[in-house]
């Protein structure tokens, strides 16, 4: 931010620009998860659903929800310039969001094992692009981590932070509905 | 190489030859994932390598080989051509200037370069938009050779064509001739709302360049699998991709799947941009009532592209995944339903269409206010009924599947919500013709095309009923009313207005005038050719001729219908070659065009031919209604100097003139 550093205004305009731009990634990106919960549902009860582990799905739930109170706690934190409770609670959001995806991934996977069916099928493509989104927020909280122990983002300036901040919840917002969808429901007795 | 070249005018910036860059990345990149698959197998005890044996569909590499290597082959391309670089400077937490525009190279080099301006951008969507045309023309023209007469004349089972066999090679070229005409549209349409959507509303760029550039860069390698996916085995099933067919097609099917989810994330990423840029950037005094007719048409269709095609991507991605992992989704022995896939295809795929008309139709009312000298009859009204085609056309995907066995109680509210869409239609029609009414029209070439549009389009409009209506719906599915239909529509929507929209912006756009005669000789071949191919479908359709098939009984009678829709063809195909052959001796040797050819109220011509880099050196302020034209001492936009705006207070809606 030396070089081509931009007068408050111009940042102002751009940042309402960029918020913009973000939630309607996110609304267009509502609409292939909300693709898939409609999948699930109008294939409901069609065939076995995999052997889940509950206490995996209630761990992982557990720790999704409580990396999001991090990720807030991170974000009011640089507003208010508490460079050090930002830094501390976004390492905890992208350790939590680590376990997650060992959790889904790692744990979770090998134990549902796979059959072939449309309940299995649509069991591992849901919770592998919720997967696969949690990475990309992973990734995004690793970048906001190494810049901002760099000593960027200042509570005036913290796009960044702002915009992976809203990710995260969103993905975590997802994983409400898909948990129901994928551990509540479906039983084979149905 | 090319940063060695670049390094004398651009230390930083973007360097040329970013085409040939990004083609080599793909190729290493499209090696090293095949490879990464095949040493999987290796690791695993499989054999490396299948023969190249297209009759057992093997081509060298096995399948997830392939798919895993246009995925690594797609990113390698996009990272050749520097389009992350920003980007990824960014990560690491640096700044880069606004516009790097400075070192672009001159000539024609400039559109095979990466650009962040929204006009070279805009014209590169036209560029690969016209070639994709041509492509595709090219196809339709060889499967109508094939149609002209009852039997199979070359396309024969057993015959040997590219690979293929004879029939096989007909299924491809008729599916590849239409999912890359829906391709072309894609990029016309991006071609036109870029270009025109920041000068219209006085910005000087798009809310964000590099995401531009990312959109239309990554349809290069999308065009390239689609077109390799001819030497795969090709695929049987028609644009609409349906399983269970297209889970066992050959190849081929993979390389349209995966070509088109790359196509889609263009569209999304591209009306993300056009939103933000209508929202955020708007001039000073432009308030949404008084935008131009086309700025409300890109924000209508771009709430579809942003939204829709996730699930286009979502079911292509579904048989993917059946294909690739044994999944199952629409295989009902496993728990699936095929009727899924086609609520989750037409979801996007109807709304789809709406992206090519509206914008069409945009053209239409924006082109006729200019030629008529009279304002646009019910402004309002026309502006809201874009949203309206957007909006009903969300509830309208599956009169497209009466005949496909879903549920039966859908169907009625299904034919009312596909009725409904004809009231919205109706009012630009209205607003048509009663700004035509006792205006002074004046017939150079862009306003033949909008005659011609709008004319074809009422043809495709009224057709159209039969095919909304469930009881008639059964007789015409799946049969040739129905291909005529549809290109009725899309040339009435989109064809003609997009060669409207080149003719009139083509100053704009290269800074010469176009040959006016060549304009219109291409619309008198073009128009009356398209009434007899489009008629004739009509009416071998309804005579009992099936669509998608490669041969029809002779004692239908319509063997004549279908010489003429051939020869037609041809026709179209003749006047195209025309305009191509106009838009390239005019671009080169043309008139000089004056700043406003046309007498248009448009900011954009208030500017030189062609318009300098950083669109308004200074801001305009909306003053008056946009369409005006006739009324003695209306002003639209007002170039009077305004205060500098680096107050530190944000003004109203303005837009400041480049920073550099």
């Amino acid at each position: 931010m030396t070089t081509h550093a931009i007068s408050p205004v111009e940042y102002r305009k751009k940042l309402s620009a960029n918020r913009l731009g973000l939630w309607l990634f996110i609304v267009s990106d509502a609409f292939i998860f909300g693709g898939l919960l409609v999948s699930r549902f109008y294939l409901l009860g069609t065939s076995e659903r995999p052997e889940v582990n509950q206490v995996v799905g209630l761990v992982v739930t557990s720790v999704l929800l409580l990396s999001s109170f991090f990720m807030n706690r991170a974000e009011t934190a640089i507003a208010h310039n508490d460079r050090k409770t930002f830094l501390f609670s976004t390492l905890i959001t992208l350790v939590l969001g680590t376990i997650f995806l060992i959790g889904v991934v790692g744990v979770e996977w090998p134990i549902s094992h796979f059959d072939g069916g449309a309940a299995s099928s649509l069991f591992f493509t849901m919770t592998g692009f919720h997967a696969f989104h949690v990475l990309t927020g992973v990734i995004f909280l690793l970048v906001v981590y190494r810049n901002g122990r760099n000593g960027h983002y200042s509570a005036e300036q913290h796009w960044a932070v702002e915009a992976c901040a809203v990710y995260w919840h969103f993905v975590d917002v997802v994983w409400i509905f898909f948990y129901p969808a994928l551990y509540l429901i479906g039983l084979p007795a149905l | 190489m090319s940063k060695m070249n670049a390094s004398t005018k651009a230390p930083s910036g973007p360097t040329a030859l970013s085409l040939v860059r990004g083609l080599a990345f793909l190729v290493i990149g499209f090696l090293a994932g095949a490879q990464l698959v095949s040493m999987i197998r290796l690791a695993m005890g499989l054999p490396l390598y299948l023969p190249w044996n297209p009759k057992a569909n093997q081509y060298l590499f096995t399948e997830p080989a392939w798919v895993l290597g246009v995925v690594f082959g797609t990113v390698a391309f996009m990272i050749g051509t520097r389009v992350f670089d920003d980007w990824f400077r960014w990560a690491k937490g640096e700044a880069t200037p606004e516009h790097p525009e400075a070192y672009q190279p001159k000539g024609f080099a400039r559109f095979l370069t990466i650009s962040y301006d929204h006009k070279v951008i805009g014209i590169q969507y036209g560029l690969v938009s016209l070639l994709l045309f041509l492509l595709a023309g090219s196809f339709a023209l060889t499967f109508r050779t094939e149609l002209a007469a009852p039997g199979l004349q070359f396309m024969k089972e057993g015959s040997n064509i590219i690979g293929m066999d004879g029939l096989q090679f007909y299924n491809t070229i008729m599916s590849l001739h239409g999912i890359i005409m829906i391709a072309a549209m894609l990029a016309g349409v991006a071609a036109m709302s870029n270009y025109l959507v920041p000068l219209m509303i006085g910005a000087n760029d798009m809310a964000f360049p590099r995401l531009n550039a990312f959109s239309f860069w990554v349809n290069i390698p999308a065009a390239i699998w689609l077109v390799l996916s001819m030497f795969l085995g090709g695929f049987d099933t028609g644009w609409t991709g349906y399983p269970p067919l297209s889970a066992k097609a050959p190849l081929g099917m993979q390389m349209y799947f995966s070509a088109m989810y790359f196509v889609g994330m263009s569209s999304i990423f591209g009306s993300l941009n056009i939103i933000v840029t209508i929202v955020k950037l708007r001039a000073k005094g432009m308030s949404y009532f008084k935008m131009p007719i086309f700025v409300w048409t890109a924000f209508a269709t771009s709430i579809i592209s942003l939204t829709a095609t996730q699930l286009i991507g979502l079911s292509f991605q579904l048989v993917m995944f059946e294909r690739l992992f044994g999944m199952s989704f629409f295989n009902p022995v496993n728990g699936g339903d095929p009727i899924l896939f086609q609520h989750l295809f037409w979801f996007y795929s109807h709304p789809a269409v709406y992206v090519f008309i509206l914008t069409g139709l945009g053209v239409i009312s924006e082109l006729l206010p200019v030629f008529v000298r009279k304002p646009l009859f019910g402004y309002r009204w026309v502006a809201l009924s874009s949203f309206g085609i957007a909006i009903v056309g969300f509830l309208v995907w599956a009169h497209h599947m009466f005949t496909s066995g879903m549920a039966a109680y859908l169907r009625v509210p299904f034919m009312y919500s596909t009725l409904l869409v004809a009231v919205p239609t109706g009012v630009k029609f209205f607003s048509w013709v009663a700004t035509i009414w006792e205006g002074k029209m004046t017939f150079q070439t862009p306003m033949l095309f909008v005659l011609g549009a709008i004319s074809i389009f009422l043809l495709g409009g009224l057709s159209g009923p039969p095919n909304g209506v469930v009881a008639t719906d059964l007789h015409v599915q799946d049969t040739y009313w129905i291909v005529g239909h549809f290109h009725a529509t899309m040339f009435g929507g989109f064809v003609f207005p997009f060669f409207a929209a080149i003719y009139y912006w083509f100053p704009k756009l290269t800074g010469r005038m176009y040959n006016e005669r060549l304009g219109k000789l291409h619309f008198f071949l073009m128009l009356p050719a398209f009434y007899l191919q489009s008629l004739g479908q009509m009416q071998v359709g309804l005579l009992g001729m099936r669509r998608r098939i490669a041969d029809y009984d002779a004692a239908l009678g319509i063997d004549t219908s279908q010489l003429l829709i051939t020869i037609a063809g041809y026709a179209i195909g003749i006047a195209v070659l025309i305009a191509v052959y106009n838009f390239y001796i005019s671009a080169k040797r043309g008139a000089i065009a004056e700043a406003n050819p046309w007498r248009s109220r448009s900011p954009e011509f208030m500017l030189p031919s062609p318009i300098p880099a950083h669109n308004y050196e200074q801001p305009f302020e909306v003053v008056g209604e946009p369409y005006d034209y006739g009324l003695a001492g209306s002003v639209y936009a007002s170039f009077k100097p305004v205060k500098p705006v680096d107050t530190g207070e944000l003004p109203a809606g303005a837009q400041p003139a480049a920073a550099d």
